[in-house]
């Protein structure tokens, strides 16, 4: 009846590539095309940009709540990269800069984001689910995705979002634990990025990192610097061709932040400090890497400019057709579509009811 | 033909559907290599293996997660929730997702998903093993909620279930697992979901029932014709949702009287909703207040006094007199 040391051999790698100062490390330098790498910068500033308009645009009243992405772009961007398109993608919804680069159109984006569900947007090639609110609840569906395609025969992968704040919800360590039982190829992308609203990691757990996680359910996990896109690139890559080639699931921590706030209905000046955000600020994904695309001469201050200016453009004509667009939306009718494959007899009468009371110019939700 | 309980219909209904469809997949906690706690998955992991019977982690809301994350890929999964007092850990993604799902994404995806979970008292069980709660599903709106009544329904609302685009919450009564034995065809049979079925006709009171209330409910119908030469005319509602009350609303016209019946809860149980709809559709035709039997809106009792929880015979019985006395 002793009492002795059970080793677990499991390591944690923790991947730093492209350092907040810029500076590289050789050795670690993932190949990757000069096509994807212009790819991945495009869609970076294209992100950015269009998050802080989309900011300007809620301040104005021109769209509703809506949760910003700056800061987060390298650690989406670096793992999306990796899908094809009959991958799966499935989101949280702090996902915008992972969504564009599935081709979702940034009209589309700011119609959602005004409240029109015609803003949803995902075609029949495209292999992605819609946003979902609840934390960590998605995390699951990836697991289903990710088996029924194994299933099927295919190497499809699925990939997943999600926070820190998700790792402490049940349907986190359920998903997990069902991945690893089953073998499912998903590539479980953790967004850690310091705050969930006002709670910060240190509240969130007393794990040393969230990586660590995985190995309680005998699955890899890696820490990436998330805002280094090389490392994000290489881990993601690396488990992208795991789920592929039938060895299952990983975990990646990309460690990032939340510059902005949680969503534009919060003021994250209750609970956190403009030093952290200032000191989190150098870090951003963005310059570092602009510096390395100059660096190997795959960048100019004129191309970037250049980039800025059709990107400007670009966003502006989305606001345009967008706002053109939500002019001419129709009356409200098409709220009952997709309840049911088929209509119930109710529900044709209450949507008979609303058409009527239309009709009669009362307003909609007016039972006077 | 064969003479089978309903548990060993359902099982009829899961084998012939997964031997016609491979996108049929049946998971959940003990329904492969142990059959399901009440067998009625019993043999399917000897047939089609494990890739197509999956017992997986103790963990409802994943078991339901992954049916749905499988059903937007295309699968057809049959979930089992060993029992419904256990479904309340899965109840967010019901609500959050399966529900939903085809409405968010705008018809880009839709949930063909069944959850099987055995639901009501009357067996002498544990605490949480014995409640009636179809009302949570019934509201929510996307999904469906089917109770059958018998063996052969059972039996061909499960295909039916497992046939249909949207997901499907198919409460099965354990008190008529094998509570008795009908002929059940060899050959596939489905039920349209969304239509009560007329089990009687009668021209005194219409008494509404389903799933496990509705023998009790006959027995009472038979009692009335026997001792008070009642006619009552008897409906099983089979789907609690999307309720059809079309069928339900003739016969009133025709009755002037009506109890429903079940062991859910009272208060905004079922029942409410079938008496709003009769109260808007047939309120002229009512002779008499129409009269609620159900549970009391109380948690069931330890099972040594669930008989005085649950509505008997008697108390229907009397329901029904002080109807047709108004």
């Amino acid at each position: 009846m002793p009492r002795k040391k059970i080793t677990i051999s499991e390591k944690v790698e923790y991947l730093s590539i492209l350092n907040e100062k810029g500076q590289l490390d050789k050795k670690l330098e993932p190949d990757i095309g000069e096509d994807v790498l212009l790819k991945l910068h495009r869609f970076m500033v294209l992100a950015r940009k269009f998050d802080e308009r989309l900011l300007n645009l809620q301040r104005q009243g021109r769209i509703g709540t809506f949760p910003p992405i700056k800061g987060q772009e390298a650690a989406q961007l670096g793992t999306i990269a990796h899908l094809r398109a009959s991958d799966w993608m499935v989101p949280a919804f702090r996902e915008t800069a992972a969504e564009l680069w599935r081709g979702k159109s940034l009209e589309n984006i700011i119609i959602y984001n005004n409240g029109f569900a015609e803003g949803v947007d995902i075609p029949e090639d495209r292999n992605d689910l819609p946003i979902s609110v609840p934390v960590g609840s998605q995390i699951i569906h990836a697991v289903g995705l990710g088996w029924a395609a194994k299933y099927r025969q295919k190497d499809d992968v699925a990939m997943t979002f999600f926070g820190d704040g998700a790792t402490s919800e049940g349907d986190f360590h359920e998903g997990l634990n069902f991945a690893a039982v089953f073998q499912a190829p998903v590539v479980f992308v953790c967004q850690n990025n310091h705050w969930a609203i006002s709670m910060p990691l240190s509240k969130q757990t007393r794990s040393k990192t969230l990586a660590q996680k995985a190995i309680a359910y005998g699955m890899p996990g890696i820490q990436v610097d998330g805002n280094d896109i090389l490392a994000v690139f290489s881990a993601a890559q690396e488990a992208v061709q795991r789920a592929r080639s039938g060895d299952g699931p990983t975990l990646i921590e990309c460690v990032t932040y939340r510059l902005m706030m949680h969503t534009t209905a919060d003021d994250p000046k209750r609970y956190r400090t403009d030093e952290e955000v200032e000191k989190w600020s150098k870090r951003d994904p963005l310059p570092r890497f602009q510096k390395y695309l100059m660096d190997k001469g795959l960048l100019s201050e004129d191309k970037l400019n250049e980039i800025e200016s059709q990107i400007m453009e670009e966003i502006q004509a989305a606001v345009e057709g967008a706002e053109k667009q939500m002019a001419a939306f129709g009356d409200p009718m098409d709220m009952f579509d997709h309840a049911y494959a088929e209509m119930p007899p109710y529900l044709k009468e209450q949507k008979a009811d609303l058409a009527r009371e239309l009709s009669e110019g009362g307003e909609e939700g007016d039972h006077g | 033909m064969a003479k089978m309980t309903m548990v060993q219909a359902l099982n009829l209904a899961l084998q012939q559907e997964m031997e016609k469809d491979d996108s049929v997949i049946v998971l959940g906690e003990d329904v492969g290599v142990d059959g399901g706690v009440f067998r009625v998955t019993d043999g399917l992991i000897n047939q089609f293996g494990d890739q197509r019977v999956l017992d997986t982690p103790l963990a409802e809301s994943a078991i339901v997660g992954m049916s749905i994350g499988m059903a937007a890929y295309g699968l057809k999964p049959v979930c089992e929730i060993q029992f419904s007092g256990f479904s309340y850990q899965n109840f967010h993604q019901i609500e959050n997702h399966a529900a939903r799902l085809r409405w968010r994404s705008q018809g880009r995806f839709h949930v063909p998903m069944v959850l099987r979970t055995p639901y009501g008292g009357g067996v002498r069980a544990l605490e949480h093993h014995s409640e009636s709660r179809e009302a949570y599903w019934a509201h929510t709106p996307g999904l469906k909620m089917v109770i059958p009544s018998g063996p052969r329904n059972a039996r061909s609302l499960l295909v039916s279930a497992i046939q249909d685009p949207d997901p499907v919450i198919f409460y099965e009564s354990k008190a008529l697992y094998r509570a008795f034995r009908e002929e059940v065809p060899d050959a596939e049979e489905t039920l349209p979901i969304g239509k009560p079925q007329l089990l009687k006709e009668g021209a005194d009171l219409t008494m509404i029932s389903y799933g496990a209330m509705m023998r009790p409910t006959l027995e009472a119908a038979g009692e009335l014709k026997d001792k008070d030469g009642i006619e009552a005319e008897v409906i099983d509602l089979l789907t609690i949702s999307p309720l059809d009350e079309e069928i339900l609303v003739q016969s009133v016209k025709k009755t002037g009287r009506a109890v429903v019946i079940h062991e859910a809860p009272r208060s905004f149980g079922p029942g409410a909703e079938v008496v709003s709809r009769l109260v808007e559709k047939a309120f002229y035709y009512l002779e008499a207040p129409i009269e609620r039997v159900a549970g009391f809106d109380i948690i069931i009792p330890s099972f040594s006094r669930e008989k005085a929880y649950l509505p008997s015979f008697e108390r229907i019985l009397r329901a029904a007199r002080k109807v047709l006395a108004a």
